[in-house]
Order: C-alpha cells, then structure tokens, then sequence
C-alpha cells in the first residue's frame, strides 16, 4: 500500500473533483466536506511519500509497471526536493479550502460546485507537475493548472476579471507552447521524454549536448517557464490575474502557480539539463542575475506606488520571482543560491498564502482593498493582526520568520558567487518591504478607526460584489474563525519554517547531492 | 538563392514551413487589436507545432503505424508476405520497423490537439463574456472602456 | 503603430533563434533520425521498442492506441481531465442560472423538428444522419484497436451528432435529448472509468493503470488479452467524457450559458 502513495496524491483530488461533478450540482453542501476530505487525504500521502524519500532517498513509481526499458512509460520521481514541495501544495490548499467554506455571495453559490471542481482539478495539476519524472507529461500537467486556473480567476462577479483572465490565458498558452516546442526540440536531439533518460544522454553525449537544438530547447523551455512563472519583462498578466480574482482563489493561486513554475524551472537546471549544462555556458549566469536584479527593483519599486493591498501584494511576487531566479541562476560553488531559492519557494508560498488570506478576510467580511481603509485595524481585529504581521515581518525578513534565512541563504550564495548587485538588490528590496508593511502597520495601528465617518465606497473598482449581506456597516470585527484558522496556520507555519530551516535545507541539499552531476560541484 | 533553398531549407523543410506559420501565429497574436484575431493567431501558433511533431515521426516510404495484423496463425503470416507495401523495409539498414512511421508523435499531438480545443474553448467564452459586459472585443476600445470604468469609481 | 513594431521585432528575434535551432536538424523523413531510431549514450529507443515489442505485449495492431492508452495512459488520462477542466471553467465563466434576464434570448415557442414545416427539409435530412453518424462513432470507439480511431474522436463525433440536432433544430431539441443533468453526470463519469481501471490493479497489489494484472476480472488468457480489452473500456471513458464536454460547451457557448434558445 505504502508504494501507491505517489499516485494517490493526484487521485484523491482528482476523485474529489469528479465526485462534486456527481453530485455537487444537485447539493452544493456536499462540495466542501468532499473537496477538504480529499485534500486531507492527499496531505497524509504527500507526507507518507516525502517521509519515504526522505529516509530513503529519491524513487520511482512506475505508472503502469512498464520499468524497462527506461522512458517507455511515464514515471513518477519522488525525492527531497519535491517532496517538500509536495507537502507545501497540500498544506498550502488544505488551508485555502478551509477559507472557502462559506461561499462570499448569493451569486455565487450557483457557482460553488464548478468553483469546488476547478479548485481540485488545479491541485491536481500541481501535484502532478510537481512529481513528474516526464518531460512531456509535465506540459499536460501545466495544461491541467493552466485552464483551471483561467476558470477560477474568471469565476468572479467582477467586470475585469474577464479581461485579466483572457490576457491570462494568452500568455499562459504561449508559455505552455514554448515549452511543448522545447520539449520537441529535446525529443527530436534525442528520441526520449523521460526526464532521467535526456539527463543521460546530455551528460554522456558530448556531440548532441553541444548542438545548436539543444540550446534552443534549452532556452524555449527557458522563456515558456518564465512567462509562466511572470519573470520581469514578461509578468503583465499577473497584477490584473490575481488582483481581480475572487478571495477564494487568489489565495489558491497567488501561493502556489508561480512558485510551482520557479520550482519546474530548478528541475529543468537540476534534472533535465544538469547545472554542469546549464552554468557552462559562459554569461549566461550573468545574464539572468542581472535580469533578476531589474526583476526585483521593478516589482519593489512598483508595489511602492500601489494603494490597494492585493495588487501591492502582486508586485511583492513579481519581486519575490526575481529573488528566485536570480539565487538559482547565481552559480555559487557551494550552491547556496539554488539552496535558498528552493527554501525561499517553500517560505514564500507560506508567506504569499498568510498574506492574501489577510487581504481575502478585508475584501470578503469588510469590503475593504484599499491600504488607506485600515485605521484601527489591530484593536478591532487583534488575531487577524497577528498572522498579517508574521507574514508581513517574514516578507520583510525578520528573524525568527522563514523570510529571514532564505534571505540569508541567498544572500551567502550571491557573496560567494561574486553577485555584489543581486545582494545590493535583495536588501534594497528588504527595505522597500519594510516601508511598505511600517505604513500599513501605522495606518493600522494610530489610524482613525473606520467606524466614525467612513464614506463607505461600494462597488469601488469593479470588484464589484458586497458578500457582507448585513455588514453593510464598514465596523471591523474580528474574521470568523474558519477564516482565522488557515491565518493562524499559515503564520505559525512561517515560524515553524524559520525555526527548522536547518533540517530542511539538509533535506534541500541531499536533493542536490542525488543527482549525481552536482556532487563534484558540492565538494 | 536556389542554392540557398536547395541546400538549406529542402532538406529542412518541414521545419522551416513550421517556424514561418508559428512566426505568423505570434505576429497576429501579439499585433492585432481584435481579440478574436488574438485568438486565430493563438490557434496557428499552436497548429504549427503540432506539424513540427508531427514532422518528426515521418519516414522516408513508411505507412502508419496499425501494425499489418493477420491473426496469430502462420499461414497468414505467409500470407502477409505477399504484400509487399506493408512489411518490406525500405532502408537499406534493413531494420523491419522502418516499415512504420514512429508513433511516439502522434501520440503526443493527439493530446496537444485536446489541449489546444480546450484553450480555445474557454478562450471563446472568456471573449462572449467580455463582450457582453462592454459590448466591444476591439482591444484598444476595451481598454478605454476599463480605464474610463476605473476612472468612475 | 506600436504593437505592430513590438510583434515585429519578438517574431523577428524568436524566429532567428528557432531557424538557428533547426540547422544541425536531421532530414526530413530520415529513418536514422534519434526521435525514430535513438541516440547514443541513453535508453533503447522508445519508439522502436513500441514498434517491434508492443504487439507482443499488448496484442493492439494500431501502435498509436496501445502507446496512448497504455505506455503513456496516464497523460491520456489527464488529457480527458483538461476538456472535462475546460467544460468546467467554461460553465464557471458562462453558466447563469436564469437570474440574468438580459442574456435569454427568447426561443420561438413552436420549434421541434417533428413540427416545424419551414425546417422540414434540414430537419428530416438530420433525422436520417444522426443514428448514421452515432453508429460509425461506436464503431470508431469499438475499432481504435485496428484501425485509426479510439476514444477521443468517437466521442467528438458523438457530440456533433447533438450538435447536429441543435443547428438543424434548436437547442431545446438537443437539450431534451441530453440535458445539463447528464452531460455532467457523463462527463464525470467517463473520467471515473478511466481512473477506475487505473485504480483496480492498485486495489490488487499493482501499480497505478498496470492493465496486466486485470486478467482475472475480463476472463481472459494472459495479461496481454487483458491490456487490450482494458483499452477498450479505457476509450469509452474517453469518449463518453468528450461527448459530453463538446456538446456541453456548444450548449452553453452558443446561448451564452442560459441554456435557453440559442442560434
């Protein structure tokens, strides 16, 4: 039984979703117990498979028994690395769909089972994503996130959601195809799709490694995850996507699409190519640090100018994917900088979640999204304070939070790897987050309670919808508990990230030291 | 020039006839105001690469890959022989599975033509939304329309 | 001006670096290629191994079939699982419960097939083709293993043959002959026939879709009589899911998700 546990981390969500399909449309009140239930259960298998590569080291599950020869059928890899990611995307959604259990308005609840279906259906994508050892198994998967994803950021009631989520679904489609004509490009050098098996050849073919198709793949797979992921010059989908999309599926989103892309960028460096391909190309490096470096300035500099808190929170992430890419594009000897972005993968889905739960309780009980609104924030709602701050001082990064070491990390790969700007550019950024989050924490904190003379501005912007039937009061009062437990969670996740960060970059690290091509580069 | 096409692009053709429709595909996706002319070029971009993979299973002489089935039994094999399209080889490697063209590609583009229906289709209802809300799928007039929108509020 | 100079200069760049991909490429139609025959350094070649061993294996001529639905039958099951995921994010975008009365677009009250005598051409003509085209659908379902075909294009010609009855009718006709209730209640079920054959050689003791292991439940002789059969109910789950989903999304495209009148 124990050997099943890789697959049945898709296949309870999946089965989950197809169930609502069943029966959700007849009683909507049977989606929420199906989706939380399914997602549990895929938790524990998560942790069950993790646990096992962990002790044990990275395995296969070969999905119809076909083992030899290698590639002929589609396998399952399961190591530290995403088995830690795995058990993220679990927690990450088992905390999220709690959040949802009350739907945020009348219309909506037409929509409840679709919304349950879609949430699934993206979990599923991204477990699968996550644990694939097959290159193009990997694009269906992205497919799989991707259309889901364009359903639940168009299943609001607002009138712009439908225009984000069509320049959503463009660039996510163009990403998508670069990567499948990448994936072409590796299939055509090399006549295999298993992940594994390309690795072998490239390592040991020195012709077909160094041949002009192989570096076009290289680089179309390159481009196709980064406008997935919203890397700088192409992530202008992403502020209106996630800005415009309901409470419930931002929080879905936001944490986990773009960190699932980061992470399907470090499998293709680690696993596909191999960094000793990768980083042997000169300049290249370079490039990308650079690249990441305006990454994070844009994004910072950006979120400065913004008034209302998601949207500022959609251009931390775009900051925050810069910190990613650069740290495992810096090409450090010790590889600290691929240490810290796959630890900061982790702490920042935690930290996006606790921070977008925050904006989801403002917008859905209070109707509030713009920073200005929150005067007397922390006496009226002390707890849902609480988890804002941790995950705000984690994106600051104050020690003890997770925010703290994964800068610490990257900061100690980009000394190492003689990047003086990526470093300069993660404190800058640093200290822009903390202006931020100090002006939010003021307003919050001496601001003029809302309660005496708000000009409550309904339908401001196109979010359109007022959820709160008798709240049309704009008195803050503390979120409902179903609300604050994912808060709560999440912010005490942080701290529990922060506090064991030794343990889990050991794990990170035996990931590295697996793949053989790197442990010359660790020693 | 004809050297040029007979060194260069004959022997790479089908490529060369891929990347120029994907070039076409991405320059109507990225130029065009409509966003159901979006939509046609997303629908070329993707079409060209499924005739890349495709490309890629074809062999010189080969038929499709549904193996020439006759039964388990010997005779029809003999059988079989006497036709000579199916299962002769026709590379001088002599390699009997040059008779068929490689299946791996068909097998990924049928799922990529799946996917790239389903895009469309949610495409499409994203663009009966929109133009129900602002009656409008001409980009730049959306775009006023959004900002006047915001302007409002 | 702008976007045009934009797209010209990305089309420019991305199609130099692509043509500069494509110059050590091998000749078109070579055999010797690495995607048909291998490379050096790696693993056998897949594809020749489906040529010259999956017959063996798995008894189904049609090599595309057999590699689909069982070699790579975990990326054709989520391929179902993108159009059962579109359907569901088109009805998400589409779907309104009759509360938005500006969308009904009000369906002539007289106008079934069987009573329209404007239509009575179109309508007899597609009352003649329907069962046609759903026959040959069974029959492309039932002969992927043979010949070109399998679940994914039955099950697109099951749903135009409701389609079929839409155009020439209106959707009320189509409607009452599939409603909403059981194209979802299909479309989630053809994915649950395809997971469940995954998941039964797992209750077993075996891994995720291993078919071989299913000789037992089909009475068959071998495991590789027992792939093959498992293909068969495989497809159909295919089919019965894209069935619904195509003719779910003309439903719901064509009278902007009122179900109601229509074209």
């Amino acid at each position: 039984m124990l050997e099943q546990l890789p697959a049945l981390i898709l296949l309870a969500p999946l089965f989950g979703a197809l169930l609502i399909g069943l029966v959700g449309l007849h009683d909507r009140r049977a989606c929420f117990p199906i989706a939380f239930a399914s997602l549990v259960v895929s938790l524990a298998s998560a942790l069950g498979a993790a646990m096992r590569a962990f002790t044990g080291g990275a395995y296969n599950y070969f999905i119809g028994g076909w083992e030899e020869p290698l590639g002929i059928s589609i396998v399952l890899r399961v190591d530290a690395l995403n088995g830690l990611l795995l058990i993220a995307i679990a927690v990450v959604a088992v905390l999220a769909v709690i959040f949802t259990i009350r739907p945020s308005s009348e219309k909506d609840t037409d929509k409840t089972a679709y919304f349950y279906i879609l949430f699934l259906l993206l979990c599923v994508g991204l477990f699968g994503i996550t644990i694939t050892g097959d290159a193009f198994n990997l694009f269906v998967l992205i497919e799989v996130s991707a259309l889901t994803s364009y359903g639940l950021v168009a299943i609001g009631t607002s009138r712009r959601c439908k225009m984000a989520a069509f320049h959503y679904l463009l660039m996510g489609t163009v990403g998508a195809s670069f990567y499948l004509l990448g994936v072409g490009y590796l299939y055509l050098k090399t006549g295999s799709l298993n992940i594994e098996d390309i690795n072998t050849i490239l390592t040991t073919n020195a012709t077909v490694a160094q041949s002009p198709g192989i570096v076009t793949a290289f680089l179309l797979i390159l481009v196709g995850i980064w406008i997935k992921m919203a890397f700088f010059p192409l992530y202008g989908w992403l502020p209106n996507a996630y800005s415009y999309c309901p409470s419930g599926s931002s929080c879905l989103l936001a944490p986990l699409m773009t960190k699932v892309s980061v992470y399907v960028m470090i499998r293709v460096m680690l696993s596909l190519f191999g960094l000793e391909w990768v980083f042997g190309h000169p300049g290249w490096s370079d490039l990308v640090v650079w690249l990441a470096v305006i990454a994070i300035l844009a994004g910072s500099i950006m979120a400065l100018a913004q008034r209302e808190i998601k949207r500022m929170l959609c251009y931390l992430i775009v900051a925050e994917i810069g910190y990613m890419v650069g740290g495992a594009w810096l090409n450090d000897p010790n590889l600290w900088g691929l240490t810290g972005a796959s630890y900061h993968i982790l702490a920042d889905a935690l930290m996006t979640l606790c921070l977008f739960l925050f904006a989801g309780i403002l917008f859905k009980y209070h109707g509030i999204s713009e920073i200005g609104d929150l005067g007397g924030l922390f006496k009226k709602m002390p707890l849902t304070s609480i988890g804002f701050v941790i995950g705000a001082l984690a994106m600051i990064g104050v020690p003890p939070t997770s925010g703290f070491f994964s800068k610490f990390y990257l900061i100690r790969g980009g000394i190492e790897g003689g990047h003086p700007e990526y470093v300069g550019a993660l404190l800058i950024s640093s200290l822009v987050n903390a202006v931020l989050f100090f002006r939010i924490f003021e307003i919050a904190y001496f601001g003029k309670n809302p309660a005496d003379g708000h000009s409550h501005d309904h339908g401001h912007d196109s979010h359109g919808h007022d959820d709160h039937g008798e709240a049309a009061s704009p008195v803050l009062r503390e979120a409902p508990t179903y609300a604050l437990i994912p808060l709560l969670a999440a912010a005490a996740l942080i701290l529990l990230l922060g506090i064991f960060n030794g343990q889990i970059i050991e794990l990170i690290r035996t990931a590295f030291g697996n793949s053989a091509i790197v442990v010359s580069n660790l020693r | 020039m004809v050297e040029f096409l007979l060194n260069t692009v004959k022997p790479h053709f089908n490529f060369w006839v891929y990347v120029i429709l994907m070039m076409i595909g991405l320059w109507s996706l990225i130029a065009k105001n409509n966003l159901i002319k979006k939509m046609m070029g997303l629908a070329i971009f993707q079409s060209a690469i499924i005739l890349f993979y495709v490309s890629l299973g074809v062999k010189d002489g080969a038929t499709i890959p549904v193996l020439d089935y006759h039964g388990e039994h010997a005779d029809h094999n003999a059988a079989a022989k006497d036709e000579p399209a199916m299962t002769l080889p026709t590379s001088s490697a002599g390699n009997p599975a040059d008779a068929y063209a490689n299946p791996v590609p068909h097998v990924l583009m049928l799922t990529a033509i799946v996917v790239g229906v389903a895009t469309l289709g949610v495409a499409l209802a994203l663009c009966e939304m929109i133009f129900k809300e602002f009656d409008t799928l001409e980009e730049d007039e959306l775009l006023r329309k959004i900002k006047a929108l915001h302007d409002d509020a | 001006m702008n976007p045009k100079l934009y797209a010209s200069i990305a089309v420019i760049i991305t199609g130099l670096v692509l043509l500069y991909g494509i110059s050590d490429f091998p000749t078109f139609g070579d055999p010797r290629s690495p995607a048909n025959s291998g490379v050096e350094g790696g693993a056998p070649s897949t594809s020749l191994y489906y040529i010259n061993e999956s017959y063996g294996a798995t008894k189904v001529p049609n090599l595309v079939t057999s590699v689909l639905a069982d070699y790579r039958g975990y990326d054709t099951m989520f391929e179902t699982v993108v159009v059962f995921a579109a359907g569901m994010a088109i009805f998400a975008i589409l779907r309104c419960f009759g509360r938005d009365d500006e969308a009904v677009i009000t369906a002539p009250t007289k106008s079934s097939i069987d009573g329209d005598h404007n239509r009575i051409i179109v309508g007899t003509t597609c009352r003649l083709a329907v069962p046609v085209v759903q026959i040959f659908a069974l029959y492309v379902v039932a002969h992927g293993h043979h010949s070109p075909g399998g679940g994914f294009q039955g099950g697109v010609m099951l749903g135009a043959s409701f389609i079929l009855i839409a155009l020439a009718g209106n959707l009320n006709d189509a409607l009452g002959r599939f409603s909403e209730r059981s194209y979802m209640t299909l479309a989630s079920l053809g994915i649950i026939i395809y997971a469940g054959f995954g998941v039964l050689p797992q209750v077993l003791g075996k891994n995720f879709l291993d078919f071989g292991v299913l000789e037992k439940f089909f009475l068959t002789d071998g495991p590789e009589m027992a792939r093959s059969h498992s293909m068969l109910g495989v497809e159909i789950g295919v089919a019965l899911t894209v069935m619904s989903i195509m003719f779910a999304i003309f439903a719901n495209l064509s009278s902007r998700g009122t179900l109601k009148g229509g074209l």
